[in-house]
């Protein structure tokens, strides 16, 4: 039995970029900012297409939210060897504010409406760090959970899935229909090349409104400052280690 | 038997009393046929012109067949097409079609090239170490693998062929991202030059046969012209290609130098003589062009050379012994090997530019750090006027590039123009000289840091060093821009010599003109070519220094045709100063014509772009002036140069006596 598999993608601030707070501390400066598919996106996405490739998967199905320019990310997953894509368009004050909650359910929804058997998203983005969309959407539609993969192998039904945990590795297995979350080592991803990105523009990419799937996407928190880091102070050198205990006893910190 | 009579002619016009005129008819090319009243030699059209042996001596012509298209590569309708910009300006018809920057990619194109982007970024973010390539003098087989997975070997190679089919925009904004040089120069002469041949002139056939594998890189391709007797002067190639008896085979026997990708490639276009020995030497119908594969036989190469920079990229001498190459291998038809080598070079010039935009653009980033956080005398160095003057400096350099390389991607892509040979070569040698400085600039703000072999300044210097003296160098590239200008400003300028020569029944042009040349004498010529209302309202005053430029430009074509007739061509230093204001005016041009498009459609930072626009239109225009001025009516050094070099010549080496030198104690 092939499987049909469903892969969440998320267009975000590359991470090369030097990131930059807005002067209204509302957020960070997106605009003329180089964006790029969540990196822990692009190893979903390659682990998917690898299943593909391995005959365990037979469709592969990319899913991003976000504004008009998320179809740039899609297109992406499309060219590395994604089927077909969907896009749920949010934006303005709705995208600024979209949560892995809604994420979540969105990602439910169209799971069911797919009739996806394995959903397959990256750990975190690395934007906001949230590390929930998984787990809920595994909650949302009562399906087993293999978040932190870093190897996946069929076995039976089921899938056998190596998760990264704190001191080591776990090795667990779970039933099908699961979601899944890659972590780092999952596997490399591929470049998607030029001929692929070529072909890839004949694919299809299907567009979705939050509305369409009856998820509502309206703010559950409200972000009130967002703010650099401190800057590191320069520091001092001492000629000893006398020195340097007396210089942290004066400084309060032993 | 032609030439007397040529002569014969040049003997009657100057028994004529307006010899200032007359003069210039002598380089009015035989071909115009009529000239006042006096019917010329011959009446050749430009396609049978090739055939006349007696060309290269007697005419403005001369020069130019060695490095000048006489033929367009794609004429379906050569009748729709306009001239080159490049040639009209020296006859002051400015075409003013450029002052709105082209945008050639609809939507779906726009997307899918910047779709292609960033995966071209990332890969080279990643896997390109150009000082290890530089050091291991070679492109790891590993990276030749990723590079042609990528897609990189047929990016203008037709989708039917299994290429991506990118047209010269898309092309030029895909080299931007190649960042080392080794590699670029590795994809250039793989495909810029090396297969380009079948892509201008291939048979069907051809194509077919060769251009699936050269799509993937599974051949690489190389182009063979240059010989150790052979280097800028590509008309005296001696490699013979004899037809074996039975008439099936070419056999070739010859050795090729500093080939590119010679060590790597399987597939060879290579220029051969043809021609039998009673042809003389400078026909230049005596060359053809030959798609070889190594399989063929006797085809061997050297060891890879040992260069200054680009040291990763495969450069080795190929050798050619007996080959034999199927008579349905020779690429265009027997004996337009020459035309088939210019169109090639022609057509590979202008992505140039926009590779050196996008090596500048990485230099800017990747010195922005040193300049905010070194400090000196307690001051970090963006804070130095003479740092910023650096910054500021690159700035402009890399917008010229990018709007020149683009603009002349887009007039590629429009198909409105007969062909951009003269634009792309001016792109070639302001690109390459500015990239130069560029880097050069960047090891400077570094200072000492900056000359150690860790920074990457010594390799990108060494690397960007060839772009002046490979595919044309920039003195060869200077006299081909000035006199493809001046040869067809001669064939406009003919009509008005008629005109002037009969000032009774012309009157209006005679005294139109005598008005015009008395404001050019006060160096004001009246501006009436209206540029600037083809700009935004802001760029005003730029638009007049343009329009000064061009109209001083015509000015002083017609003094200067006026004083040398066809000798124009032995006076290198002003086909210098006329490549210069011409490459000046056509860089001020697509700077206009972008500035004031992204101000118009509100790009982000476009109120720099003014700035930016208004700083090199300012400069440029200072050195058309003193170009001009040098041209027309001195003061020059170019006496000095000829003695000074003269001397040179006779004492092998510098002459002056040692400082120390005492005549008397």
């Amino acid at each position: 039995m092939a499987l049909r598999a469903l892969v969440g993608v998320k267009r975000v601030v590359d991470y090369a970029v030097r990131v930059r707070v807005k002067p209204d501390k509302t957020g960070v400066v997106t605009d003329g900012v180089k964006h790029s598919m969540n990196p822990f996106d692009e190893i979903a996405v390659e682990e998917a297409v690898r299943l593909k490739e391995k005959k365990i998967v037979s469709e592969i199905v990319a899913v991003s939210c976000g504004p008009t320019q998320s179809q740039e990310t899609l297109r992406t997953a499309l060219a590395m060897g994604v089927d077909k894509a969907v896009h749920v368009e949010v934006t303005g004050p709705e995208y600024n504010n979209l949560q892995p909650i809604h994420v979540a359910k969105i990602l439910a929804k169209l799971a069911t409406e797919q009739k996806a058997d394995l959903v397959i998203v990256g750990k975190q983005a690395i934007d906001d760090d949230c590390n929930q969309t998984a787990q809920m959407t595994a909650a949302f539609l009562d399906w087993p959970q293999a978040v932190f993969a870093s190897k996946i192998e069929k076995e039976g039904d089921g899938l056998t899935v190596t998760r990264e945990i704190d001191g080591g590795l776990e090795t667990i297995k779970v039933k099908l229909p699961a979601v899944i979350s890659a972590d780092l080592r999952l596997n490399e991803p591929r470049y998607a090349t030029l001929p692929n990105i070529m072909k890839a523009k004949k694919k299809p990419l299907e567009k979705k409104t939050p509305k369409d799937l009856g998820v509502d996407v309206s703010p559950r928190i409200e972000v009130v400052s967002v703010e650099d880091p401190p800057t590191r102070e320069a520091g001092a050198k001492v000629e000893d280690v006398d020195q340097l205990i007396e210089k942290l006893k004066k400084l309060g910190r032993i | 038997m032609e030439r007397t009579r040529w002569e014969v002619h040049k003997i009657k016009i100057f028994f004529k009393p307006d010899v200032c005129i007359m003069k210039l008819a002598r380089i009015i090319p035989r071909k115009w046929g009529t000239f006042g009243g006096y019917r010329y030699a011959h009446n050749v059209s430009t396609k049978n012109s090739e055939t006349t042996p007696h060309e290269a001596e007697s005419s403005i012509d001369s020069v130019v067949p060695k490095t000048a298209p006489k033929v367009g590569i794609q004429e379906p309708a050569p009748s729709l097409k306009q001239g080159s910009f490049a040639k009209r300006i020296f006859v002051g018809d400015f075409d003013t079609g450029l002052l709105t920057y082209p945008e050639v990619l609809d939507k779906e194109r726009h997307e899918t090239l910047h779709d292609m982007l960033k995966p071209i970024e990332d890969f080279f973010e990643a896997k390109v170490d150009s000082r290890k390539i530089d050091a291991d003098a070679k492109i790891s087989p590993a990276l030749l693998e990723g590079l042609k997975e990528l897609g990189l070997f047929g990016l203008q190679i037709p989708q039917e062929y299994g290429g991506l089919g990118l047209n010269a925009t898309e092309f030029a904004r895909v080299g931007e991202l190649i960042s080392d040089g080794s590699v670029a120069v590795t994809l250039a002469a793989h495909q810029s030059i090396g297969l380009k041949g079948l892509l201008l002139y291939g048979t069907e056939e051809q194509k077919q046969k060769y251009l699936p594998k050269l799509a993937t890189g599974e051949t690489i391709a190389a182009f063979c012209l240059t010989e150790p007797s052979s280097g800028s002067d590509a008309g005296s190639v001696q490699t013979r290609a004899r037809l074996s008896p039975d008439g099936k085979h070419w056999l070739l026997t010859g050795s090729k130098l500093w080939i590119s990708n010679g060590g790597i490639a399987d597939f060879f276009t290579v220029f051969a003589r043809t021609a039998d020995d009673n042809v003389t030497d400078r026909s230049t119908k005596r060359i053809t062009a030959f798609a070889v594969e190594r399989g063929f036989g006797g085809v061997s190469n050297g060891k890879p050379e040992d260069k200054h920079g680009i040291r990763g990229s495969n450069t080795t001498e190929v050798f050619f012994d007996n080959t034999p190459v199927p008579v349905e291998n020779v690429i265009g038809q027997v004996g337009d090997g020459f035309k088939v080598a210019v169109n090639i070079l022609n057509s590979g010039r202008f992505s140039m530019g926009s590779s050196c935009a996008g090596a500048m653009k990485k230099m800017m980033e990747y010195i922005s750090d040193h300049v905010i956080n070194r400090k000196q005398f307690g001051k970090p160095l963006k804070d130095f006027g003479l740092i910023q003057e650096k910054l500021a400096r690159m700035t402009i350099d890399t917008y010229v590039m990018e709007s020149m390389a683009y603009l002349t991607a887009g007039m590629l892509d429009s198909g409105l123009y007969e062909d951009c040979a003269v634009e792309a070569a001016m792109v070639k040698v302001m690109s390459s000289e500015m990239v130069w400085r560029g880097v050069s600039e960047a090891m400077q703000i570094y200072g000492g840091m900056g000359y150690m072999k860790e920074q990457p300044f010594d390799v990108a210097l060494r690397d960007v060093r060839i772009l002046q003296i490979f595919e044309g160098t920039n003195e060869i590239l200077r006299l081909f821009i000035a006199l493809m200008g001046v040869q067809s400003a001669g064939k406009q300028l003919k009509d008005l010599v008629k005109k002037l020569r009969n000032p009774f029944m012309y009157p209006s042009v005679a005294i139109s003109k005598a008005f015009q040349r008395t404001r050019h004498t006060r160096d004001a010529p009246s501006l009436n070519l209206n540029l600037k209302s083809f700009l935004h309202p802001t760029l005003t005053k730029e638009a007049d220094l343009l329009e000064y430029s061009v109209l001083r430009l015509q000015y002083a074509v017609e003094i200067v045709l006026e004083r040398h007739g066809s000798k124009i061509i032995d006076q290198q230093l002003d086909l210098q100063r006329f490549a210069n204001v011409a490459i000046d005016i056509y860089a001020m041009t697509a700077v206009l014509s972008r500035a004031s498009r992204s101000y118009c459609i509100g790009i982000r930072n476009a109120e720099s772009e003014i700035t930016i626009a208004a700083a090199f239109c300012q400069e440029a225009h200072r050195r058309v002036r003193q170009n001009i001025e040098e041209l027309v009516d001195g003061p020059n050094c170019d006496e000095y140069v000829s003695d000074l070099a003269k001397k040179v010549v006779e004492n092998k080496g510098y002459f002056c006596e040692h400082p120390l030198t005492r005549t008397f104690w």
